[in-house]
């Protein structure tokens, strides 16, 4: 039971909401409790998609297959019912939320994973926050500003690994986190993903990336290719270095072939 | 006379509620509106003959005056004036107990936190008042520092002098047809002087005054702030203010002297089929600084303008407002900020948001007389829609015939995006309350103003809007 998958993705298709375009054609993908996967790809072949049709975004419809995370399946459920489940994408482009302070944020996220008749304690939620805060090594201040309103690159990434380190999620999706960082924020995102799974080896993070540059910082159990909507390659940590040397040309044809 | 008032909705697209009550109110005129009208209610309240002339003039000057073609629409507004009691005398005869007030009320009430003495009040339980304890001792502490707060009736009676050097001062019956109305028919409302240099620190809160005719469809208030003094007025609350009439038509009316610093906070909610026509204006004299701070929620229309005359020199205007407008609503409000005199300055900073078919307007005014020099004023208007059907205009008004004066305006309009609640979301938030915790965020400038109480109920009362406005 302990080597139960925590996300297993079989035979997933999946199109864009409002046209008839197919970009998932039959994912099939098992995610272990503390295993550490990365999907590399080239542009426009759907690992992204995979990321949002996972956490439940709107834009895209799945047509076919299934999605389960622990024992429940993930396509029936709102994109807050997988939240709340344990599931959190961090996004490649997190939106604006003006007048709301990333504090008050996490506060209300937090509240909503309660029952009826709980409270969040106000200074219990101070303490957690300002122990993750700590354990992230960032500036308290921090949380007082607006969410994402006026950040920069990598304090938008930043605060995407904040909200993971306060939500504790046991299956972490990074959506492209690392693509157009410079070298330092993309050590803010290996960094807090690394600390985080330190403190908790049980968790499972899904690394959706471009660039092999990442896993320089973050070191990945399975790293799966993934080429016009399907993977076509997985294996160990050598296969990106792989992709690295050779491109992502062969992968391509070989899979037109 | 019928022996049966429905007490209609409580204004919250989601809380209908109407019941009947058996009361039957002790005094009202015929409906609709004459001489023979105005003079019942001058009599009733046992009026001094100038008070009664000045009624029957404002009379003559609504009835010349032509229903406004601009802003929203007025064409059903006649026949309900046709229909309306001008005067009616009501509350404390209403003796409905607190047993009587529907459960559903009640809930409303406990999830929007209201404390237990406001509720009784909001539900027009009289009587009894568990505050009125803190309310005497305030109002020793202002007594004893010259303070005069009382309804606008004890106002004339008490302090006849001062009363009749302000009164309709600020605002004439000429002023525009709903203030002439108001200026004829009005009743209920506070009047209040701060001696000169006196500073209140407690906010004068309008329902301290249970007892008397609180908020009557034409109420008129007249405040006098005198030089140097500092004080903040609270009018009414977030709660849906529960009523029979499908009229309000107020007059506010405030003078602020030299180097008084003065803030009037209003947030209402009224029930959905209510037309509110208020003229709120205040005279800012040198070096003195006015606030408003303007809630409107609720309503089926309303057009409010908070102004500031700013008449001496150095004087300051600040106009800060937020409207909400539900599914079949109409928020035309704004401000207006007028500059008499050299370096003056003002502020207006207008938010609204609008849900379903609501519809916000913001309509505002900035005009610099020439010789106001130096003269600065800002303008910000932020509009957030929820829904593809929701919307919002700016009509901006600006007359500058000042050359060293500086005007500046911005508007935005902003739309609750799919992308946004996806991300508030997949944080673990259901769909209200992610979008209640956006909109929460665009009024937050203004709130943060509040005071904390208010704020709370705000936020509440935002909360229970966004719920089931999603679909």
């Amino acid at each position: 039971m302990d080597n139960a998958p925590i996300l297993n993705v079989a035979a997933l298709r999946a199109k864009v909401a409002d046209e008839d375009l197919e970009i998932l054609k039959g994912v099939d993908l098992t995610i272990k409790p503390g295993e550490i996967h990365a999907i590399m790809g080239p542009n426009g072949s759907g690992k992204s998609t995979l990321a949002k049709v996972i956490a439940g975004h709107p834009a895209y419809e799945p047509t076919g297959g299934s999605v389960y995370f622990g024992g429940e399946d993930l396509l029936d459920m709102e994109p807050d019912e997988r939240a709340q489940a344990g599931v959190f994408m961090a996004f490649q482009y997190p939106v604006e939320i003006p007048g709301v302070s990333i504090a008050n944020f996490l506060r209300t996220a937090l509240r909503a994973r309660l029952e009826e008749d709980e409270e969040l304690d106000l200074f219990d939620f101070q303490e957690l926050l300002m122990d993750r805060m700590e354990l992230l090594e960032m500036d308290p201040s921090f949380a007082q500003r607006p969410v994402n309103d006026g950040f920069s690159g990598g304090e938008k990434k930043r605060n995407e690994i904040l909200q993971m380190a306060v939500l504790k999620p046991s299956l972490a999706v990074m959506d492209e986190t690392d693509s157009g960082l410079d070298i330092d924020a993309l050590k803010i995102v290996a960094n807090g993903v690394n600390t985080l799974k330190r403190e908790s080896p049980g968790k499972s993070v899904l690394l959706i990336t471009h660039y092999q540059r990442i896993l320089n910082h973050i070191s990945p159990d399975v790293v799966h290719v993934m080429v016009d909507g399907r993977i076509v390659e997985s294996g160990g940590p050598e296969v990106a270095l792989e992709l690295e040397a050779r491109g992502y040309e062969e992968y391509r044809k070989a899979h037109a072939a | 006379m019928p022996s049966n008032e429905v007490i209609q909705g409580l204004g919250l697209d989601d809380y209908k509620f109407g019941f009947v009550t058996d009361s039957e109110p002790v005094f009202r005129t015929r409906p609709g509106l004459d001489a023979e009208i105005v003079e019942q209610i001058s009599a009733r309240k046992d009026e001094p003959e100038w008070m009664l002339k000045r009624r029957l003039k404002a009379l003559r000057i609504y009835e010349s005056k032509p229903m406004p073609k601009w802003g929203g629409d007025l064409s059903e507004l006649e026949d309900t004036l046709r229909q309306t009691y001008f005067y009616v005398k009501p509350q404390e005869q209403m003796e409905r107990s607190w047993d009587d007030v529907p459960e559903s009320i009640k809930e409303t009430f406990e999830r929007l936190g209201i404390p237990e003495a406001e509720r009784k009040i909001l539900a027009g339980v009289g009587a009894q008042y568990d505050s009125e304890m803190v309310y005497h001792s305030l109002k020793e502490e202002w007594e004893a520092k010259g303070v005069i707060f009382d309804s606008i009736e004890d106002g004339l009676k008490n302090h006849p002098e001062l009363f009749r050097k302000h009164f309709g001062t600020v605002i004439p019956a000429a002023d525009n047809k709903f203030a002439a109305l108001n200026s004829a028919v009005w009743s209920g409302g506070s009047f209040v002087y701060i001696p000169r240099g006196v500073e209140l620190e407690t906010p004068l809160q309008a329902y301290f005054r249970v007892n008397q005719e609180r908020l009557g469809q034409f109420e008129r208030t007249l405040i006098i702030a005198d030089e140097g003094s500092r004080a903040h007025y609270i009018e009414g609350c977030t709660a849906p203010v529960y009523s029979t009439d499908s009229f309000h038509s107020g007059v506010i009316e405030i003078v602020v002297n030299r180097n008084a610093y003065f803030r009037y906070t209003t947030i209402q909610n009224w029930s959905n089929n209510m037309y509110n026509l208020v003229t709120q204006r205040a005279l800012v004299n040198q070096g003195a600084h006015m606030e408003w701070l303007d809630g409107n929620l609720g309503s089926k229309l309303t057009m409010k303008y908070p102004s500031c005359y700013l008449m001496g020199e150095r004087a300051h205007g600040e106009i800060l407002s937020i409207a909400y407008a539900g599914d079949g609503q109409h928020q035309d409000t704004g401000g207006k900020v007028i500059h008499v005199a050299p370096n003056t300055s003002s502020s207006i900073v207008s938010k609204s948001i609008s849900k379903g078919t609501g519809r916000s307007s913001y309509r505002g005014l900035c005009k610099v007389y020439d010789g106001a020099a130096n003269a600065r004023s800002n303008v910000e208007c932020d509009a957030l829609l929820i829904n593809e059907t929701s919307r919002t205009d700016t009509f901006p008004y600006i007359e500058i015939d000042e050359k060293s004066a500086t005007v500046g305006h911005e508007a935005t309009v902003s739309k609750v995006g799919d992308e946004q609640l996806f991300y508030l979301m997949s944080r673990g938030m259901d769909e209200a309350e992610a979008m209640a915790l956006i909109v929460r965020g665009f009024i937050e400038p203004i709130a943060k103003e509040l005071p904390l109480e208010y704020a709370v109920e705000l936020n509440r009362l935002i909360e229970m809007e966004m719920e089931g406005s999603v679909g």
